[in-house]
């Protein structure tokens, strides 16, 4: 059983890596077509002839196109990812600095958001159709669907500026005592949680819902069991493929897609780091970030898809 | 700042900033009522005037605090290294940690800084003496060769300085003894103390490869800088000017979301914040505890109708677009009363050399009618180019289109995202809209927008006349002969350059009253950058 699920994973494993080189092409591809390079971003209205091909020998932008995607990822590949071509900076420290700051709110917010949606999610699903579901099921979707930035400026509004409580900005870098650190993060992350939550939630009653209309859960029944191990028991187990795979969905949303939180609260993450780098034409920047939100992405899918193979016997097998 | 607009209604800005200045160098009651009745005014009314400005200086700056502040944007690019500074953020952190050799004043003319003196004969050969004494942040002296460096190096295109265009006209500049610089120039200029007084020309010391530490000779020290995030600095004890910086320590952040700035100042994150919209100024005022400071200033978003392609080509077409501009409805509607209308020229009524005397330039239908007509542009679609970066210009093209249907004119709003406009829009679409920031001097402006072969000269407008008015006033040092000159260079860009100026535009920030010490310098917002050496944090 454990060959297979070694021989599973690295199958995973190499088909992530060669995603990710194709992605890299990709990227590259799609950087290099971006009307206006780093040289006329940085100069703007200042532009010249002269100043821009100075500039442009200086970032090193009058190398081939291929050559420097050779450079670049020849580069990666070892841990080094380049220097910035804007800032001067290696893209490495531009990432570090950012990328803790990221991983401690994406961290915060799952290690609330989780927990919170299976439990209503199983709950919801154990109890369907009745009050507390109706009540559960259309909170999560009108929270969906108000969008976060309303969500957002609605909280700064009402508990910075009127209320006073809170910071209305979220900068990382002042925080002293666990008192701060709360504070600091109570808005983001309420913020972010709304989004989380609701996705998981819905997806993890309708996985567990799907699991107690199975006829095995009528034998469950019959055989006496109570509604609380019949689910947690029987159907949970079956149900935990799509939930894992909900879960992992929701978290690299937490990890890259989170500009708008970042902007209202001015946080320093790595999301805005890469928009940045986008206006900038940055593309060591850009490109490096693009393949860590990859990477994350695929690892968290593979790790879901492994969830759900050593939890269903039949896949695991097979 | 109350008792500053009172003086400003009194006595109008210049004289108002001419008096507070001669306050700040130390004048007393006695002065300015010479000061004042000098100028012819009566001696009762000079009493009145005198006893405003002393209240409005007697606010007596505070030593120490520690004040956080906003500017509108932040990037990665970030920059100490006064050559490539290129935006409010670097040039706010560039006069805390540097000085230049001249600096700018309320109303724009070049006082001494580093320089204790700058003297020349013919505006071509200039001799600026070094202040004595003065130290950079890690102790050593200032020198001759120091600014020699800092000046040579925005010629050296591998600098890739922003200045380059400027410093190509300095000829050579050389230390020519103790404390002692002289830098002769290709032509006559008799704006260089200007020149030298902006952003770009701060000092750093020589041989400076890496500008990370920000060593300088200025108010504050470096204490922490991380692009796109935030710096801060502190208290430089060791200052050339006795008593100033008056706050221990500034931290310094970029917030690129207007709404996050406002309420960052709001809930009490933030005690002064640049740019802030006109229509969260009444939000501002109305909380107990904060004020705005606007600044107006020569800044304008204008309309450019090529003259060598696209329907600019023929006169009547931009005389008619020019007379469609319903101005005073713009400055309403759009700026919300912080601007002031333009007249089709780019010299803003604060500026020493603004020529009262151009005609106006109304609203007027009737006659854009017969322009069209003549012009004989029919009912054909012209796409008239917009983004959110030239600041109103989606909003001014709006009330354009309307004023043109309702003469029969069929103008479609372009609306282009922010990302690459200047690079891809500006100066190339036939009919569109640029944002010119303010500049330091009449010359540095039409030199850099309206001279035949500009770089930036958005309508290929053409005059030798023009020209040759621009380079003779370059070398005039006789200032009425001056005036007269660009009185007419006014005159000629109001009736034939294709460009239409509707509005000047001003810089509002937020602070909290407890803050002091603001004074517009009409460079732009946040006191012309330089904040920091001149506010003080009331108990």
């Amino acid at each position: 059983m454990n060959l297979l699920i070694l021989r599973l994973l690295a199958g995973r494993v190499a088909l992530a890596l060669f995603s990710l080189l194709v992605v890299s092409a990709i990227v590259f591809a799609i950087t290099a077509v971006l009307p206006g390079d780093a040289a006329e971003a940085q100069l703007g209205q200042e532009a010249t002839p002269e100043s821009l091909a100075a500039l442009r020998h200086q970032m090193g932008l009058d190398v081939p196109a291929p050559l420097r995607y050779w450079q670049w990822l020849r580069g990666l590949v070892v841990g080094e990812p380049g220097i910035s071509i804007v800032s001067g900076a290696p893209v490495a420290d531009m990432i570090a600095s950012r990328l803790p700051n990221s991983l401690l709110l994406a961290g915060i917010t799952a290690a609330i958001s989780v927990p919170v949606a299976l439990v209503l999610g199983i709950a919801s699903a154990m109890w369907r159709r009745s009050w507390f579901d109706r009540i559960v099921s259309s909170g999560a979707v009108a929270v969906v669907s108000v969008p976060e930035f309303l969500v957002a400026t609605l909280a700064v509004l009402i508990f910075a500026v009127q209320l006073r409580w809170l910071p209305a900005l979220s900068s990382a870098g002042s925080i002293d005592s666990v008192g701060q650190m709360l504070r600091v993060f109570a808005m983001p992350v309420l913020t972010l949680c709304c989004v989380t939550v609701a996705q998981m939630l819905r997806m993890t009653r309708a996985a567990v819902v799907d699991q107690l209309k199975a006829p095995y859960i009528e034998m469950v029944q019959l055989k006496g069991a109570s509604p609380t191990r019949m689910v947690l028991a029987h159907a949970l187990p079956n149900a935990i493929g799509p939930i894992a795979n909900a879960v992992a969905l929701s978290l690299s949303y937490l990890l890259g897609g989170v500009i708008i939180v970042e902007t209202i609260f001015n946080y320093p993450g790595i999301a805005s780091l890469m928009v940045d780098g986008v206006s900038q034409r940055d593309m060591p920047l850009v490109q490096t970030c693009a393949m860590l939100f990859c990477a994350v992405y695929l690892m968290l899918v593979t790790l879901a898809d492994l969830c759900s193979i050593v939890a269903n016997p039949r896949l695991r097998h097979r | 700042m109350n008792k500053h607009s009172k003086l400003n209604n009194l006595v109008g800005p210049r004289e108002s900033v001419e008096l507070l200045e001669a306050l700040q160098r130390g004048a007393t009651r006695r002065d300015l009522l010479a000061m004042l009745a000098g100028g012819g005014m009566q001696l009762g009314l000079a009493a009145g005037i005198a006893g405003t400005a002393l209240s409005a200086h007697a606010q007596t700056p505070r030593r120490g605090g520690r004040i956080r502040v906003a500017a509108a944007t932040a990037a990665i690019s970030d920059t100490l290294d006064p050559a490539k500074m290129a935006n409010q953020t670097d040039y706010s952190r560039g006069t805390m940690l540097y000085n230049g050799l001249t600096a700018l004043d309320g109303s724009l003319t070049p006082q001494p800084a580093l320089a204790e003196s700058f003297t020349t004969k013919d505006a071509k050969t200039w001799v600026f003496k070094l202040r004595k004494g003065v130290v950079f942040h890690d102790g050593k002296p200032l020198q001759p060769a120091d600014v020699v460096f800092s000046i040579a190096r925005h010629k050296d295109a591998a600098t890739a300085s922003k200045a380059k265009a400027l410093a190509d006209q300095i000829d050579s500049v050389k230390a020519s003894g103790p404390g002692e610089v002289t830098i002769t120039l290709q032509q006559p200029n008799a704006d260089l103390p200007v020149i030298l007084g902006t952003f770009n020309f701060l000092i750093v010391k020589d041989g400076t490869t890496d500008f990370s530490a920000g060593i300088g000779t200025g108010p504050f020290k470096l204490k922490e800088f991380k692009p796109g995030v935030r710096s801060i600095v502190v208290r430089n004890p060791d200052y050339w000017k006795p008593g100033q910086p008056y706050l221990d320590e500034i931290e310094f952040v970029g917030i690129s979301d207007e709404g996050a700035r406002v309420n960052a100042l709001l809930s009490g994150d933030m005690d002064l914040v640049a740019a802030v919209n006109p229509r969260a100024v009444e939000r501002v005022r109305g909380t107990p505890g904060y004020a705005i400071f606007a600044t107006q200033s020569g800044q304008y978003s204008d309309l450019i109708m090529r003259k060598d392609v696209g329907p600019g080509a023929n006169p009547d077409f931009v005389l008619a677009m020019k007379c469609l501009f319903d101005r005073e409805q713009m400055r309403k509607a759009i700026a919300l009363g912080h601007a002031v209308v333009a007249n089709d020229q780019p010299i803003d009524p604060s500026n020493r050399f603004y020529f009262a005397g151009c005609p106006k330039r109304a609203y007027d239908p009737e006659r854009a009618r017969f322009h069209l007509k003549k012009a004989n542009v029919g009912s054909a679609r012209i796409p008239v180019v917009t983004s959110p970066v030239a600041m109103y210009s989606v909003e001014m093209a709006l009330v354009l289109q309307q004023a043109g249907q309702r003469v029969g004119l069929n103008l479609e709003v372009k609306r282009m995202p922010a990302d690459g406009y200047w690079s891809n829009h500006w100066l190339n679409s036939p009919v569109g809209f640029g944002n010119v920031n303010p500049r330091p001097s009449v010359d540095t402006l039409f030199t850099q927008f309206f001279k035949s072969d500009a770089a930036w000269n958005g309508s290929r407008w053409k005059n030798p006349k023009f020209d040759q008015l621009l380079l003779a006033a370059r070398a005039e040092t006789d200032l009425a002969k001056r005036t007269q000159m660009y009185a007419d260079m006014q005159v000629l860009i109001h009736d034939e350059a294709g460009v239409g100026i509707p509005l000047f535009l001003a810089s509002i920030d937020g602070h909290t009253t407890k803050l002091k010490g603001l004074r517009p310098i009409p460079l732009g917002g946040l006191m012309g950058y330089s904040f920091a050496e001149n506010v003080w944090l009331d108990a």
